[in-house]
């Protein structure tokens, strides 16, 4: 049995489909839904590989580097926000995190 | 034979050190969760071929943003102990979005037939150079000023998390240049009359 494009799309998609569970479940702190994101965007860079080496074409691994530039620069912005956001509230649990929340 | 084997390792732990990731309560071993993941993947890239971009990903995600992560896990004193009970509430409609968006991804991907004549279509000349020489060639030719602007997003980030994270000091001793240009020869310089042998008085 060899290895085909379809075999990489699914682990792709199984791999995204956890990154959104770790966004959808978690109601502990922001980090870890940081860290889900990134999942994802590991999920899109795998699809993206995929697709370019099995209709050899070079774009979509060009596309992999911007993705990857972006991923880079979020995660470095929201962990900037992630400790000024600690350094006023205290914890970044997403639950207390309703400041802006009508009658909270 | 070996191929196979390879591919179900790498993916099997990939995707088994995600869900750990995004599961343990423990922030730290979930950043050294998504590190082995991150390792994986690298793996899965370089058996499809694309063995600059493997190496990319160990620098960027292993050597840079989860290093990153790590600091902010260890700076950020948070308390992962807190309860899990709010859980419950999302549980039922969080589990029925994730199954149908597994299910529906994996259906599209399991039952993706390309087109032979679209991949002709877009298929580039058979490259009789390596990964990294072509992808080079794509990369500063054809994708010039993405390749540009994806530098200048970098800087932005940069900029803004420095900018972010400053803290503004009372007791720092900073630079007013209204201050300095304010300033008068009478301020700075006195003209004394120095006496033989007498000195200075202050």
């Amino acid at each position: 049995m060899t290895v085909g494009l379809s075999h990489f799309l699914i682990v792709a998609a199984i791999l995204f489909a956890v990154g959104v569970a770790g966004i959808l479940f978690n109601r502990r702190n922001v980090i870890v839904v940081l860290m889900a994101i990134e999942i994802i965007l590991l999920a899109v860079n795998i699809n993206f590989v995929a697709f370019s080496v099995y209709q050899h074409n070079l774009i979509g691994q060009a596309f992999t580097f911007m993705v990857l530039t972006v991923a880079a620069a979020e995660a470095a912005v929201g962990l900037a926000i992630l400790v000024v956001y600690f350094r006023n509230r205290g914890d970044i649990e997403i639950e207390r995190a309703n400041l802006m929340r009508d009658g909270a | 034979m070996m191929t196979s084997v390879l591919f179900y390792l790498f993916a099997a732990v990939l995707i088994f050190s995600a869900i750990m990731a995004v599961s343990v309560r423990n922030p730290v071993y979930a950043v050294l969760f998504l590190v082995l993941a991150f390792f994986n993947a690298s793996g899965l890239f370089l058996m499809m071929g694309a063995e600059f971009l493997a190496l990319i990903l160990l620098i960027v995600y292993v050597g840079a943003v989860a290093v990153l992560f790590l600091f902010v896990v260890m700076m950020l004193d948070v308390s992962y102990t807190s309860a899990r009970q709010q859980l419950r509430r999302y549980m039922p409609v969080g589990a029925a979005i994730v199954f149908a968006l597994t299910a529906q991804l994996v259906l599209v991907a399991g039952t993706w037939i390309v087109n032979p004549a679209a991949v002709k279509a877009v298929e580039t000349p058979v490259e009789t150079v390596e990964n990294t020489r072509a992808l080079g060639r794509v990369l500063f030719t054809d994708f010039g000023y993405p390749f540009q602007v994806s530098g200048l997003v970098l800087l932005v980030a940069m900029i803004g998390a420095i900018v972010l994270t400053m803290r503004d000091r009372k007791d720092s001793k900073r630079q007013k240049a209204g201050r300095q240009v304010d300033v008068q020869v009478s301020d700075v310089v006195e003209v004394m009359h120095v006496s033989s042998n007498r000195g200075v008085e202050l």
